[in-house]
This record gives structure tokens, C-alpha cells and sequence, in this order.
């Protein structure tokens, strides 16, 4: 997880196309600015970022879904919650699940959990449209494979990884 | 159609807090409602389940922006009922 860059995501755990659930494991780092306003001497994983991180998990599954030819941004999270502290060091596991695929817009569900209790679910709702630059897209497919996203018989086209930013 | 507008009707009352009693079929949902895009997307979502279907909002909005429709022959809710009622033909034959 790399905060400063929004990074969210380390690694996918499972995949399941047909059910349409995503699975992501991703580790809040020791250190980070983040933790010296959030709070000194009791640096906490920021709410929002929890949304965040399964809001990023919910698109990574809608991306590979739509076989990345769309994108997709937050347009609102209902029944959000944040059920316990989580803090530098922690591993979130977070579970995505789609629930239904709309004209422009899905809806999924997605909830965290540390150690196996529950630390945060909410609602998700996604607003998808064709990618407004190939940049984007590339950025996504680096980002695909940098956490460990299986492909399998998704068609992409390759050429637009040269989209890449210098940081992935 | 009776049946379809009670059910938009009161998706819209309950999604947007709108009184119910303000809701008629003669109701535009942008102009008269004052629905906006993301309350729309709540609306579509709560519509797609209810009856089974997927409203082609993306289509219906290029329509619209391109000047092949006007946003009363969606955004009515008579005629958003009516493309509900079709949709719903459609997929039972």
C-alpha cells in the first residue's frame, strides 16, 4: 500500500469471474506522512481511506470484468461503516462482490476485514464510462499486473501499456 | 401500467425523500423532481431490480445529447413508464 500515491492495492488473492467476487490483501505501511497529522501519537489508518481501498478493490473487479475496456469512478458509497481502529502494520483483507451491472453505473458491495474481523463494509456505487484518455488505461493494466490480477482470456491490448507512470 | 408507475413512483418518493403525493405521471424527474444524475443512478438501480431489467441509460443520454431525443420522452415518468413496461415485454418473449 503506498498512501502518497493512492496505491491502495497490494495483491489479489482470488478472483472469481462467475461469481463475480475479488478478493485483495493489502498492508497499511509503518511509516507514512499520513501518520504524523493522523494522529501523532496515535497514527490510525484515515476512515476515508478505508472507503477507499474497497472502493479501489470494487473498480479493480469491475475493470477486470468489463475487460478493462471501460473505467470506472466512485460515484457513492451507502451504508458506509467504520467498525474499529486500524493501524500501521495491519494486513486488510477485502472482499468485493458485484451486484448488479446497470447502463453506466454498478453497484457492489464490499467489506474489510483485519484477522478476520469485520473493520469496514459499505455499498459501493460505480459510475463507468469509456476510458477519457489512453494513459488511464494503461495506468490500470500496470496496476492489473503489478497486483498480481489473473487475466486469463481477457483481451488486452498491449500497446497501451506504454501508458505506464514512471512510479508503478 | 398502473401497476409499473405505483412501483417508479414509490422507488422515486423513497430514494429522493420526495412526497409521494407529488409524484404524477405527468412529472418530469429532472425538471419537475428535481432528480439529479446520481439520484437518477439510486433510481435506475432500485428500478433494474424491481422489474427484472436494465435500463439503457447510457443510450437514452447520447440519444438525448446528440438531439435525437428530448429528455421528455425518457425523463416523464408516463413515458419512462411506458420504455419500462417495453423493456419488460421484451424480455419475456
Amino acid at each position: 500500500m503506498r498512501l502518497e500515491y493512492f496505491q491502495m492495492i497490494d495483491k489479489v488473492t482470488e478472483l472469481d469471474l462467475e461469481a463475480r467476487t475479488l478478493r485483495t490483501a493489502n498492508t497499511v505501511p509503518c511509516e507514512s506522512p499520513i501518520f504524523e497529522g493522523h494522529f501523532p501519537g496515535h497514527p490510525l489508518l484515515p476512515g476515508v481511506l478505508l472507503f477507499e481501498i474497497m472502493a479501489q478493490s470494487c473498480g479493480m473487479l469491475l475493470l477486470r470484468l468489463h475487460n478493462y475496456d471501460r473505467m470506472a469512478f466512485l460515484a457513492s458509497v451507502d451504508k458506509g461503516k467504520l467498525r474499529t481502529f486500524v493501524v500501521p502494520g495491519q494486513v486488510i483483507d477485502v472482499f468485493a462482490r458485484l451486484e448488479h451491472d446497470g447502463s453506466g453505473y454498478a453497484r457492489l458491495k464490499a467489506e474489510g476485514r483485519v484477522e478476520g474481523k469485520l473493520v469496514c463494509n459499505a455499498d459501493v456505487t460505480l459510475k463507468t464510462m469509456p476510458f477519457p484518455a489512453p494513459e488511464l488505461r494503461g495506468y490500470l493494466l500496470s496496476t492489473a499486473e503489478r497486483i498480481g490480477m489473473p487475466m486469463g482470456d481477457a483481451v488486452i491490448d498491449t500497446v497501451e501499456r506504454a501508458g505506464n507512470l514512471t512510479h508503478v | 401500467m398502473s401497476t409499473t408507475f405505483e412501483t417508479v413512483a414509490n422507488i422515486i418518493a423513497e430514494t429522493c425523500d420526495i412526497p409521494r403525493e407529488n409524484i404524477t405521471p405527468e412529472s418530469h424527474a429532472i425538471d419537475d423532481l428535481g432528480i439529479d444524475s446520481l439520484d437518477f443512478l439510486d433510481i435506475a438501480f432500485a428500478i433494474d431490480k424491481a422489474f427484472g431489467i436494465k435500463l439503457p441509460l447510457e443510450s437514452w443520454t447520447q440519444e438525448v445529447n446528440e438531439g435525437k431525443a428530448t429528455t421528455e420522452q425518457y425523463f416523464v415518468l408516463k413515458n419512462l413508464c411506458a420504455r419500462i413496461d417495453e423493456l419488460i415485454a421484451a424480455k419475456s418473449a
